[in-house]
Protein backbone atom coordinates (compact mmCIF):
# COMPACT_ATOMS: atom_id res chain seq x y z
CA UNK A 1 0.00 0.00 0.00
CA UNK A 2 1.18 3.38 -0.85
CA UNK A 3 2.44 5.47 1.92
CA UNK A 4 -0.75 8.16 2.68
CA UNK A 5 1.45 10.47 4.54
CA UNK A 6 3.29 10.80 1.48
CA UNK A 7 0.14 12.66 -0.57
CA UNK A 8 -0.13 16.35 -1.33
CA UNK A 9 -3.66 17.85 -0.40
CA UNK A 10 -4.51 17.84 -3.91
CA UNK A 11 -4.00 14.21 -4.27
CA UNK A 12 -5.67 13.01 -1.57
CA UNK A 13 -8.30 15.25 -2.13
CA UNK A 14 -8.88 12.81 -5.11
CA UNK A 15 -8.47 10.21 -3.79
CA UNK A 16 -10.74 10.21 -0.73
CA UNK A 17 -13.78 10.89 -2.96
CA UNK A 18 -13.25 7.80 -5.08
CA UNK A 19 -12.75 5.88 -1.42
CA UNK A 20 -8.77 4.73 -2.75
CA UNK A 21 -8.42 4.98 1.48
CA UNK A 22 -10.92 6.45 4.28
CA UNK A 23 -10.18 9.99 6.38
CA UNK A 24 -10.02 7.37 9.37
CA UNK A 25 -7.07 5.70 7.34
CA UNK A 26 -5.52 8.99 6.61
CA UNK A 27 -5.82 10.26 9.74
CA UNK A 28 -4.36 7.09 11.70
CA UNK A 29 -1.38 7.18 9.18
CA UNK A 30 -0.41 10.71 10.29
CA UNK A 31 -0.92 9.99 14.42
CA UNK A 32 1.54 7.01 13.35
CA UNK A 33 3.78 9.24 12.39
CA UNK A 34 3.97 11.93 14.93
CA UNK A 35 3.78 9.20 17.37
CA UNK A 36 7.14 7.84 16.27
CA UNK A 37 8.99 11.26 15.43
CA UNK A 38 7.90 13.65 18.20
CA UNK A 39 10.43 12.63 20.76
CA UNK A 40 13.24 13.71 17.59
CA UNK A 41 11.48 16.85 16.65
CA UNK A 42 9.36 18.29 18.91
CA UNK A 43 7.01 19.86 16.10
CA UNK A 44 3.41 19.39 18.64
CA UNK A 45 3.10 20.46 21.77
CA UNK A 46 -0.42 18.67 21.54
CA UNK A 47 -1.69 16.11 20.01
CA UNK A 48 -5.60 15.37 19.97
CA UNK A 49 -5.70 12.02 18.54
CA UNK A 50 -9.35 11.36 19.67
CA UNK A 51 -10.80 14.34 18.23
CA UNK A 52 -9.02 13.80 15.05
CA UNK A 53 -10.28 10.26 14.79
CA UNK A 54 -13.86 11.55 16.01
CA UNK A 55 -13.24 14.47 13.22
CA UNK A 56 -12.28 11.99 10.57
CA UNK A 57 -15.11 9.44 11.27
CA UNK A 58 -17.67 12.20 10.71
CA UNK A 59 -15.33 12.97 7.04
CA UNK A 60 -15.80 9.50 6.49
CA UNK A 61 -19.98 9.46 6.47
CA UNK A 62 -19.89 12.69 4.62
CA UNK A 63 -17.85 11.63 1.68
CA UNK A 64 -19.70 8.07 1.85
CA UNK A 65 -22.71 9.92 0.95
CA UNK A 66 -20.90 12.11 -1.81
CA UNK A 67 -21.10 15.15 0.65
CA UNK A 68 -18.49 17.05 2.33
CA UNK A 69 -16.66 20.33 2.31
CA UNK A 70 -13.82 20.77 0.14
CA UNK A 71 -10.57 19.94 2.25
CA UNK A 72 -13.65 17.13 3.74
CA UNK A 73 -11.03 13.94 5.92
CA UNK A 74 -7.70 16.13 5.46
CA UNK A 75 -5.31 15.96 8.49
CA UNK A 76 -3.95 19.53 9.33
CA UNK A 77 -1.48 20.55 12.29
CA UNK A 78 -2.25 24.18 13.97
CA UNK A 79 0.36 26.40 15.53
CA UNK A 80 -0.38 27.31 19.03
CA UNK A 81 -0.96 30.48 18.45
CA UNK A 82 -4.94 29.74 17.33
CA UNK A 83 -7.02 29.58 19.80
CA UNK A 84 -9.27 26.30 19.17
CA UNK A 85 -12.08 25.31 21.63
CA UNK A 86 -11.16 23.09 24.85
CA UNK A 87 -7.54 22.51 23.59
CA UNK A 88 -4.41 23.43 24.31
CA UNK A 89 -3.70 27.57 23.42
CA UNK A 90 -1.05 29.25 25.41
CA UNK A 91 1.41 30.89 22.20
CA UNK A 92 3.75 28.51 23.61
CA UNK A 93 4.29 31.00 26.36
CA UNK A 94 4.33 29.22 30.00
CA UNK A 95 2.38 32.73 30.98
CA UNK A 96 -0.94 31.25 28.99
CA UNK A 97 -0.25 27.88 31.11
CA UNK A 98 -3.30 25.52 31.20
CA UNK A 99 -5.74 28.12 28.98
CA UNK A 100 -8.34 26.38 27.25
CA UNK A 101 -10.44 28.74 25.30
CA UNK A 102 -14.09 28.42 25.00
CA UNK A 103 -14.23 30.02 21.48
CA UNK A 104 -12.45 28.97 18.06
CA UNK A 105 -10.41 31.62 15.89
CA UNK A 106 -12.15 32.30 12.65
CA UNK A 107 -9.30 30.47 10.60
CA UNK A 108 -9.86 27.00 11.97
CA UNK A 109 -13.59 27.67 12.02
CA UNK A 110 -13.53 27.91 8.59
CA UNK A 111 -11.30 25.06 7.98
CA UNK A 112 -13.51 22.24 10.36
CA UNK A 113 -16.46 24.12 8.25
CA UNK A 114 -14.68 22.87 5.33
CA UNK A 115 -14.08 19.60 6.81
CA UNK A 116 -10.43 19.41 7.34
CA UNK A 117 -9.49 17.40 10.65
CA UNK A 118 -7.17 18.71 13.29
CA UNK A 119 -3.97 16.41 14.64
CA UNK A 120 -3.10 18.47 17.58
CA UNK A 121 -1.04 22.26 18.18
CA UNK A 122 2.18 22.81 16.90
CA UNK A 123 5.30 24.31 18.45
CA UNK A 124 6.36 28.06 18.06
CA UNK A 125 8.63 30.07 19.14
CA UNK A 126 6.95 32.15 22.24
CA UNK A 127 4.75 34.74 21.12
CA UNK A 128 5.75 34.36 17.79
CA UNK A 129 8.71 36.49 18.58
CA UNK A 130 11.95 34.70 16.90
CA UNK A 131 13.28 32.92 13.67
CA UNK A 132 14.65 29.90 15.20
CA UNK A 133 12.14 28.28 17.51
CA UNK A 134 14.73 28.36 20.34
CA UNK A 135 12.47 31.18 22.47
CA UNK A 136 9.51 28.41 23.16
CA UNK A 137 7.93 27.68 26.42
CA UNK A 138 8.17 23.86 25.54
CA UNK A 139 11.02 23.68 23.91
CA UNK A 140 13.46 23.69 20.43
CA UNK A 141 11.79 22.55 17.35
CA UNK A 142 14.55 19.94 15.32
CA UNK A 143 14.10 20.54 11.48
CA UNK A 144 14.53 17.08 9.45
CA UNK A 145 17.23 18.74 7.21
CA UNK A 146 20.60 17.90 8.39
CA UNK A 147 23.46 18.40 6.58
CA UNK A 148 25.08 15.55 4.14
CA UNK A 149 26.86 13.86 6.02
CA UNK A 150 25.93 15.24 9.22
CA UNK A 151 23.90 14.36 11.88
CA UNK A 152 24.20 17.75 14.10
CA UNK A 153 20.82 19.10 14.71
CA UNK A 154 19.71 22.48 12.82
CA UNK A 155 16.99 24.77 13.26
CA UNK A 156 13.46 24.69 11.50
CA UNK A 157 13.23 28.81 11.77
CA UNK A 158 10.56 30.74 13.43
CA UNK A 159 8.50 31.30 14.47
CA UNK A 160 6.47 29.09 12.60
CA UNK A 161 8.92 25.90 13.39
CA UNK A 162 6.69 23.64 13.97
CA UNK A 163 4.29 24.01 11.36
CA UNK A 164 7.15 23.91 9.18
CA UNK A 165 8.86 21.23 10.52
CA UNK A 166 5.75 19.25 11.19
CA UNK A 167 5.30 19.32 7.01
CA UNK A 168 8.29 18.67 6.01
CA UNK A 169 8.64 15.67 8.12
CA UNK A 170 5.15 14.71 7.26
CA UNK A 171 3.48 14.71 10.69
CA UNK A 172 0.73 16.58 8.93
CA UNK A 173 -0.48 17.65 4.88
CA UNK A 174 -1.12 20.82 5.67
CA UNK A 175 -0.67 23.32 8.39
CA UNK A 176 -1.62 26.93 9.54
CA UNK A 177 1.06 29.06 10.65
CA UNK A 178 1.51 33.29 11.15
CA UNK A 179 3.87 35.85 9.89
CA UNK A 180 4.82 38.91 11.64
CA UNK A 181 7.86 39.59 10.04
CA UNK A 182 8.98 35.97 7.92
CA UNK A 183 7.41 33.59 10.78
CA UNK A 184 5.71 31.69 7.56
CA UNK A 185 7.95 32.54 4.60
CA UNK A 186 11.48 32.00 6.28
CA UNK A 187 10.58 28.53 8.09
CA UNK A 188 9.24 27.18 4.85
CA UNK A 189 12.71 28.36 3.15
CA UNK A 190 14.31 26.42 5.67
CA UNK A 191 12.33 22.99 5.26
CA UNK A 192 11.53 22.58 1.97
CA UNK A 193 7.99 23.87 2.38
CA UNK A 194 6.19 26.35 0.86
CA UNK A 195 4.65 29.12 2.79
CA UNK A 196 2.51 31.74 1.35
CA UNK A 197 1.54 35.27 3.91
CA UNK A 198 -1.26 36.76 2.73
CA UNK A 199 -2.14 40.55 2.46
CA UNK A 200 -2.69 42.00 5.58
CA UNK A 201 -6.77 41.42 6.04
CA UNK A 202 -7.47 38.57 3.85
CA UNK A 203 -7.34 36.31 6.86
CA UNK A 204 -9.10 37.18 9.84
CA UNK A 205 -7.19 37.65 13.02
CA UNK A 206 -10.08 36.68 15.63
CA UNK A 207 -8.83 34.30 17.83
CA UNK A 208 -4.80 34.70 16.79
CA UNK A 209 -3.11 35.72 20.12
CA UNK A 210 -2.04 38.81 19.40
CA UNK A 211 1.59 40.23 18.60
CA UNK A 212 1.87 43.04 16.66
CA UNK A 213 -1.39 43.55 15.26
CA UNK A 214 -0.90 45.79 12.16
CA UNK A 215 1.74 43.38 10.92
CA UNK A 216 -0.01 39.95 11.90
CA UNK A 217 -1.24 37.41 9.41
CA UNK A 218 -1.97 33.80 9.27
CA UNK A 219 -1.11 31.64 6.15
CA UNK A 220 -0.32 28.26 5.62
CA UNK A 221 2.53 25.82 5.30
CA UNK A 222 2.27 22.77 2.69
CA UNK A 223 4.56 21.15 0.47
CA UNK A 224 3.26 22.07 -2.82
CA UNK A 225 2.15 25.80 -4.43
CA UNK A 226 -1.39 23.76 -5.17
CA UNK A 227 -1.91 23.04 -1.37
CA UNK A 228 -1.12 26.43 -0.28
CA UNK A 229 -3.39 27.78 -2.78
CA UNK A 230 -6.30 25.04 -1.40
CA UNK A 231 -5.68 25.91 2.25
CA UNK A 232 -5.64 29.38 1.41
CA UNK A 233 -8.68 29.56 -0.32
CA UNK A 234 -10.31 27.79 3.12
CA UNK A 235 -8.51 30.04 5.50
CA UNK A 236 -9.52 33.21 4.29
CA UNK A 237 -12.47 35.22 4.74
CA UNK A 238 -14.59 38.26 5.57
CA UNK A 239 -15.07 38.16 9.02
CA UNK A 240 -17.07 41.04 10.99
CA UNK A 241 -15.54 39.95 14.32
CA UNK A 242 -12.27 41.62 12.47
CA UNK A 243 -12.26 45.17 11.57
CA UNK A 244 -9.48 45.15 9.13
CA UNK A 245 -11.02 41.77 7.76
CA UNK A 246 -11.10 43.52 4.21
CA UNK A 247 -14.68 43.34 2.13
CA UNK A 248 -13.23 41.16 -0.91
CA UNK A 249 -14.69 37.85 -1.83
CA UNK A 250 -11.73 35.18 -1.69
CA UNK A 251 -11.19 34.62 -5.11
CA UNK A 252 -10.48 30.75 -6.18
CA UNK A 253 -6.24 30.45 -6.02
CA UNK A 254 -6.14 27.35 -7.78
CA UNK A 255 -7.72 28.52 -10.91
CA UNK A 256 -4.24 30.71 -11.19
CA UNK A 257 -2.07 27.29 -11.22
CA UNK A 258 -1.14 26.48 -14.86
CA UNK A 259 -1.90 29.71 -16.07
CA UNK A 260 1.00 30.92 -18.69
CA UNK A 261 3.47 33.81 -16.82
CA UNK A 262 4.15 34.51 -20.34
CA UNK A 263 4.31 38.86 -21.16
CA UNK A 264 4.27 38.88 -16.69
CA UNK A 265 6.38 41.60 -15.59
CA UNK A 266 8.64 40.64 -12.61
CA UNK A 267 10.63 43.12 -10.99
CA UNK A 268 13.76 42.13 -9.42
CA UNK A 269 14.82 44.94 -6.54
CA UNK A 270 18.06 45.59 -6.88
CA UNK A 271 18.39 46.57 -3.07
CA UNK A 272 17.92 43.10 -2.29
CA UNK A 273 21.73 42.49 -3.59
CA UNK A 274 23.32 43.16 0.70
CA UNK A 275 26.58 43.18 1.28
CA UNK A 276 27.86 39.81 2.02
CA UNK A 277 25.60 37.84 0.50
CA UNK A 278 26.39 34.28 0.24
CA UNK A 279 27.44 32.82 -3.38
CA UNK A 280 24.86 30.31 -2.71
CA UNK A 281 21.77 32.59 -2.52
CA UNK A 282 23.48 34.91 -5.28
CA UNK A 283 23.19 31.68 -7.94
CA UNK A 284 19.82 30.82 -6.10
CA UNK A 285 18.48 33.87 -7.38
CA UNK A 286 19.97 34.21 -10.24
CA UNK A 287 18.49 30.26 -11.68
CA UNK A 288 15.13 31.64 -10.52
CA UNK A 289 14.97 34.59 -12.93
CA UNK A 290 16.18 32.32 -15.51
CA UNK A 291 13.17 29.83 -14.77
CA UNK A 292 10.92 32.70 -15.43
CA UNK A 293 12.78 34.33 -18.19
CA UNK A 294 12.53 30.92 -19.85
CA UNK A 295 8.77 30.93 -19.12
CA UNK A 296 8.22 33.59 -20.60
CA UNK A 297 8.35 36.60 -18.19
CA UNK A 298 9.51 39.81 -18.98
CA UNK A 299 12.29 40.65 -16.27
CA UNK A 300 13.33 43.94 -15.29
CA UNK A 301 15.16 45.84 -12.35
CA UNK A 302 13.57 48.20 -9.81
CA UNK A 303 14.62 49.88 -7.32
CA UNK A 304 13.40 50.03 -3.46
CA UNK A 305 15.17 52.86 -1.81
CA UNK A 306 13.90 52.54 1.31
CA UNK A 307 14.85 48.40 1.73
CA UNK A 308 17.32 48.74 4.12
CA UNK A 309 15.03 50.70 6.67
CA UNK A 310 12.34 48.13 6.93
CA UNK A 311 13.92 46.02 9.70
CA UNK A 312 15.05 49.01 11.94
CA UNK A 313 11.35 49.98 11.86
CA UNK A 314 10.02 46.85 12.34
CA UNK A 315 12.23 46.41 15.71
CA UNK A 316 10.14 49.52 16.79
CA UNK A 317 6.81 48.89 15.54
CA UNK A 318 6.07 45.32 16.53
CA UNK A 319 7.80 45.56 20.24
CA UNK A 320 5.69 48.68 20.56
CA UNK A 321 1.97 47.06 19.72
CA UNK A 322 3.66 43.90 21.27
CA UNK A 323 4.32 45.41 24.42
CA UNK A 324 0.55 46.88 24.23
CA UNK A 325 -1.07 43.68 23.35
CA UNK A 326 0.94 41.70 25.84
CA UNK A 327 -0.39 43.91 29.37
CA UNK A 328 -3.22 41.67 29.38
CA UNK A 329 -0.90 38.40 30.86
CA UNK A 330 -1.07 39.97 34.36
CA UNK A 331 -2.17 36.69 35.81
CA UNK A 332 -5.22 38.08 36.75
CA UNK A 333 -7.86 36.99 34.00
CA UNK A 334 -5.94 33.54 32.32
CA UNK A 335 -3.02 31.39 32.80
CA UNK A 336 0.09 31.57 35.41
CA UNK A 337 -0.30 33.61 38.33
CA UNK A 338 2.91 34.53 40.77
CA UNK A 339 1.85 35.78 44.43
CA UNK A 340 2.59 38.79 45.27
CA UNK A 341 2.94 41.33 48.24
CA UNK A 342 0.23 43.72 46.70
CA UNK A 343 -1.21 43.34 43.51
CA UNK A 344 1.47 45.21 41.95
CA UNK A 345 3.81 42.95 43.24
CA UNK A 346 1.53 39.72 41.76
CA UNK A 347 1.74 41.28 38.27
CA UNK A 348 5.46 41.57 38.39
CA UNK A 349 6.05 38.18 39.42
CA UNK A 350 3.62 36.36 36.82
CA UNK A 351 5.46 38.24 34.20
CA UNK A 352 8.72 37.89 35.45
CA UNK A 353 8.25 34.71 35.58
CA UNK A 354 5.75 33.80 32.79
CA UNK A 355 7.73 35.77 29.53
CA UNK A 356 10.80 34.20 28.38
CA UNK A 357 13.95 36.55 27.50
CA UNK A 358 12.88 37.74 23.88
CA UNK A 359 9.90 38.75 24.70
CA UNK A 360 10.79 40.47 27.80
CA UNK A 361 13.38 42.05 25.83
CA UNK A 362 10.57 43.30 22.72
CA UNK A 363 8.12 44.15 25.47
CA UNK A 364 11.00 46.44 27.24
CA UNK A 365 11.56 47.79 24.21
CA UNK A 366 8.03 48.40 23.07
CA UNK A 367 7.95 49.95 26.60
CA UNK A 368 10.24 52.27 26.18
CA UNK A 369 9.94 53.47 22.75
CA UNK A 370 6.24 54.16 23.54
CA UNK A 371 7.39 56.49 27.00
CA UNK A 372 6.62 60.17 27.62
CA UNK A 373 9.23 62.06 25.44
CA UNK A 374 10.54 59.35 23.40
CA UNK A 375 6.96 58.35 21.14
CA UNK A 376 8.09 61.41 18.23
CA UNK A 377 11.95 60.09 18.34
CA UNK A 378 11.18 56.46 17.87
CA UNK A 379 7.35 55.37 16.86
CA UNK A 380 6.38 58.45 15.17
CA UNK A 381 9.33 58.04 12.93
CA UNK A 382 9.03 54.62 12.14
CA UNK A 383 5.48 54.95 11.25
CA UNK A 384 7.00 57.37 8.41
CA UNK A 385 9.61 55.27 7.40
CA UNK A 386 6.72 52.80 7.05
CA UNK A 387 5.04 55.15 4.95
CA UNK A 388 7.81 55.18 3.11
CA UNK A 389 8.63 51.76 2.51
CA UNK A 390 4.87 51.35 1.36
CA UNK A 391 5.26 53.83 -1.25
CA UNK A 392 8.69 51.89 -2.81
CA UNK A 393 6.10 49.58 -3.29
CA UNK A 394 3.21 51.60 -4.73
CA UNK A 395 5.61 52.88 -7.29
CA UNK A 396 7.05 49.77 -8.26
CA UNK A 397 3.21 48.38 -9.33
CA UNK A 398 2.43 51.68 -10.93
CA UNK A 399 5.13 51.35 -13.43
CA UNK A 400 3.34 47.99 -14.38
CA UNK A 401 5.40 45.46 -12.52
CA UNK A 402 3.07 42.54 -11.26
CA UNK A 403 4.79 40.46 -8.96
CA UNK A 404 8.89 40.63 -7.48
CA UNK A 405 11.52 38.14 -6.88
CA UNK A 406 14.03 37.96 -4.02
CA UNK A 407 15.56 35.35 -1.72
CA UNK A 408 13.48 34.35 0.98
CA UNK A 409 16.35 34.46 3.51
CA UNK A 410 20.16 35.52 3.61
CA UNK A 411 21.00 31.90 4.74
CA UNK A 412 19.83 28.77 4.81
CA UNK A 413 18.95 26.62 8.25
CA UNK A 414 21.89 26.98 11.39
CA UNK A 415 22.67 25.23 14.09
CA UNK A 416 20.81 25.56 17.54
CA UNK A 417 22.40 28.65 19.33
CA UNK A 418 25.02 29.04 17.19
CA UNK A 419 23.29 32.85 16.92
CA UNK A 420 23.28 34.33 20.50
CA UNK A 421 22.86 38.12 19.47
CA UNK A 422 19.31 39.54 19.15
CA UNK A 423 20.53 41.90 16.32
CA UNK A 424 22.14 39.08 14.35
CA UNK A 425 18.81 37.00 14.74
CA UNK A 426 17.03 39.85 13.73
CA UNK A 427 18.65 40.23 10.26
CA UNK A 428 17.24 36.50 9.28
CA UNK A 429 13.86 38.32 8.41
CA UNK A 430 15.97 41.25 6.22
CA UNK A 431 14.25 39.64 2.64
CA UNK A 432 10.60 39.04 4.26
CA UNK A 433 10.33 41.77 7.09
CA UNK A 434 9.08 44.78 4.05
CA UNK A 435 6.25 42.57 2.70
CA UNK A 436 4.76 42.57 6.77
CA UNK A 437 5.60 46.40 6.89
CA UNK A 438 3.59 47.69 3.09
CA UNK A 439 0.75 44.74 4.23
CA UNK A 440 1.64 42.71 0.55
CA UNK A 441 1.35 39.13 -0.09
CA UNK A 442 4.59 37.46 -0.08
CA UNK A 443 5.33 33.56 -0.98
CA UNK A 444 8.18 30.96 -0.12
CA UNK A 445 8.53 28.61 -2.72
CA UNK A 446 11.76 26.15 -2.38
CA UNK A 447 13.81 26.42 -5.23
CA UNK A 448 17.01 24.37 -4.45
CA UNK A 449 19.62 22.85 -2.28
CA UNK A 450 23.01 24.52 -1.07
CA UNK A 451 26.32 22.83 -1.66
CA UNK A 452 25.71 21.47 2.31
CA UNK A 453 21.63 19.56 0.99
CA UNK A 454 19.97 22.23 2.72
CA UNK A 455 17.30 23.56 1.12
CA UNK A 456 16.91 27.59 -0.05
CA UNK A 457 14.20 29.31 -1.00
CA UNK A 458 12.85 32.61 -3.57
CA UNK A 459 10.08 34.72 -2.51
CA UNK A 460 7.53 36.55 -4.58
CA UNK A 461 6.19 39.74 -3.27
CA UNK A 462 2.80 40.58 -4.84
CA UNK A 463 0.37 43.26 -5.19
CA UNK A 464 -2.07 43.67 -2.78
CA UNK A 465 -4.95 40.99 -2.76
CA UNK A 466 -3.37 39.63 -5.67
CA UNK A 467 -2.33 36.05 -4.27
CA UNK A 468 -3.21 34.67 -7.31
CA UNK A 469 -0.26 36.31 -9.44
CA UNK A 470 2.22 34.11 -6.36
CA UNK A 471 0.43 31.08 -6.72
CA UNK A 472 1.00 31.17 -10.84
CA UNK A 473 4.28 32.64 -10.91
CA UNK A 474 5.36 29.97 -7.78
CA UNK A 475 4.32 27.32 -9.59
CA UNK A 476 6.80 27.82 -12.15
CA UNK A 477 9.08 27.73 -10.02
CA UNK A 478 8.00 24.25 -8.60
CA UNK A 479 8.03 23.15 -11.81
CA UNK A 480 11.40 23.65 -12.81
CA UNK A 481 12.97 23.08 -9.07
CA UNK A 482 11.24 20.37 -8.11
CA UNK A 483 10.13 19.17 -4.36
CA UNK A 484 12.38 18.70 -1.78
CA UNK A 485 12.43 15.41 0.81
CA UNK A 486 14.41 15.05 3.61
CA UNK A 487 15.97 11.74 4.47
CA UNK A 488 13.89 10.06 7.21
CA UNK A 489 16.86 9.71 10.54
CA UNK A 490 14.01 10.52 13.06
CA UNK A 491 11.56 7.53 12.65
CA UNK B 1 20.18 57.12 22.22
CA UNK B 2 21.08 54.40 25.04
CA UNK B 3 19.78 53.47 28.05
CA UNK B 4 21.64 52.83 31.05
CA UNK B 5 20.54 50.33 34.13
CA UNK B 6 18.19 52.93 35.89
CA UNK B 7 16.06 53.20 32.78
CA UNK B 8 15.84 49.77 32.17
CA UNK B 9 14.36 49.31 35.77
CA UNK B 10 12.47 52.23 35.26
CA UNK B 11 10.72 50.95 32.07
CA UNK B 12 10.48 47.14 33.73
CA UNK B 13 8.51 48.75 36.13
CA UNK B 14 6.32 50.32 33.89
CA UNK B 15 5.86 47.16 31.98
CA UNK B 16 5.01 45.30 35.47
CA UNK B 17 8.03 42.61 35.09
CA UNK B 18 10.30 42.32 37.69
CA UNK B 19 13.82 42.48 37.29
CA UNK B 20 16.79 41.64 39.30
CA UNK B 21 20.14 43.85 39.80
CA UNK B 22 21.59 41.32 37.18
CA UNK B 23 18.62 41.06 34.71
CA UNK B 24 18.47 44.54 34.46
CA UNK B 25 22.53 44.97 33.81
CA UNK B 26 22.41 42.20 31.13
CA UNK B 27 19.08 43.60 29.63
CA UNK B 28 20.81 47.19 29.54
CA UNK B 29 23.22 45.77 27.07
CA UNK B 30 20.82 44.05 25.06
CA UNK B 31 18.30 46.95 24.72
CA UNK B 32 21.77 49.55 23.55
CA UNK B 33 22.12 46.87 20.93
CA UNK B 34 18.41 47.27 19.60
CA UNK B 35 18.51 50.98 20.02
CA UNK B 36 21.76 51.24 18.30
CA UNK B 37 20.46 48.97 15.45
CA UNK B 38 17.30 51.31 14.85
CA UNK B 39 19.42 54.47 15.12
CA UNK B 40 19.97 53.54 11.29
CA UNK B 41 15.99 55.76 11.14
CA UNK B 42 18.19 58.92 11.81
CA UNK B 43 19.37 58.78 7.92
CA UNK B 44 16.01 58.94 6.79
CA UNK B 45 14.14 62.35 5.71
CA UNK B 46 10.93 62.39 6.48
CA UNK B 47 9.74 66.16 6.30
CA UNK B 48 6.58 65.86 5.43
CA UNK B 49 5.88 62.39 5.86
CA UNK B 50 2.56 60.92 7.18
CA UNK B 51 3.09 58.53 9.46
CA UNK B 52 1.19 55.24 8.18
CA UNK B 53 -2.16 54.00 10.49
CA UNK B 54 -3.14 51.04 8.51
CA UNK B 55 -1.76 49.59 5.20
CA UNK B 56 -5.15 48.83 3.55
CA UNK B 57 -7.07 51.37 2.26
CA UNK B 58 -10.11 51.32 3.80
CA UNK B 59 -12.40 52.94 5.60
CA UNK B 60 -12.61 51.64 9.51
CA UNK B 61 -15.88 48.97 9.37
CA UNK B 62 -17.77 50.24 12.09
CA UNK B 63 -19.83 47.61 13.89
CA UNK B 64 -24.04 48.44 14.54
CA UNK B 65 -24.29 49.49 18.23
CA UNK B 66 -26.03 46.34 19.44
CA UNK B 67 -25.50 43.44 22.00
CA UNK B 68 -24.44 40.61 19.98
CA UNK B 69 -23.20 38.29 22.35
CA UNK B 70 -23.51 37.56 26.12
CA UNK B 71 -24.04 35.65 29.24
CA UNK B 72 -21.49 33.49 29.55
CA UNK B 73 -19.83 34.31 32.75
CA UNK B 74 -18.67 31.15 33.27
CA UNK B 75 -16.82 30.57 30.00
CA UNK B 76 -15.36 34.17 30.42
CA UNK B 77 -13.73 33.09 33.82
CA UNK B 78 -12.94 29.20 33.36
CA UNK B 79 -9.51 30.42 32.94
CA UNK B 80 -8.69 32.13 35.72
CA UNK B 81 -6.13 31.40 38.28
CA UNK B 82 -8.55 32.25 40.92
CA UNK B 83 -11.99 33.59 40.82
CA UNK B 84 -15.41 32.56 42.93
CA UNK B 85 -19.19 33.12 41.82
CA UNK B 86 -18.12 34.25 38.40
CA UNK B 87 -15.85 37.00 39.54
CA UNK B 88 -12.14 37.44 39.22
CA UNK B 89 -10.25 37.38 42.73
CA UNK B 90 -7.19 39.55 43.26
CA UNK B 91 -5.27 40.44 46.12
CA UNK B 92 -6.46 43.16 48.31
CA UNK B 93 -6.33 46.79 46.67
CA UNK B 94 -8.15 49.20 48.60
CA UNK B 95 -7.88 49.28 52.83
Amino acid sequence: MTDLTKLTIAEAQKGLKSKDYSAVELTEAFLANIEAANTSLNAYVAVTGDQAMAMAKASDEKLSKGEGGALEGIPLGIKDLFATEGVHTQACSHILDGFKPRYESTVTSNLWADGAVMLGKLNMDEFAMGSSNETSYYGNVVNPWRKSGSNAALVPGGSSGGSASSVAARLCMGATATDTGGSIRQPAAFTGTVGIKPTYGRCSRWGIVAFASSLDQAGPITHTVRDSAILLKSMASVDPKDTTSVDIKVPDYEAAIGQSVKGLKIGIPKEYRVDGMPPEIEALWQQGIDWLKDAGAEIVDVSLPHTKYALPAYYIVAPAEASSNLARYDGVRYGLRVPGNDIVDMYENTRAAGFGSEVKRRVLIGTYVLSAGYYDAYYLKAQKVRTLIKKDFDDTWAAGVDALLTPATPNAAFAPGEITDPVTMYLNDIFTVTVNMAGLPGISVPAGLNPDGLPLGLQLIGKPFDEATLFQVGQVIEDAAGTFEPENWWA
Amino acid sequence: MSVDTDTVKRVARLARIKVSDDDADRMTGELNGILGFVEQLDEVNIDGVEPMTSVVEQTMKKRQDGVTDGDKAEAVTVNAPASEDHFFMVPKVVE
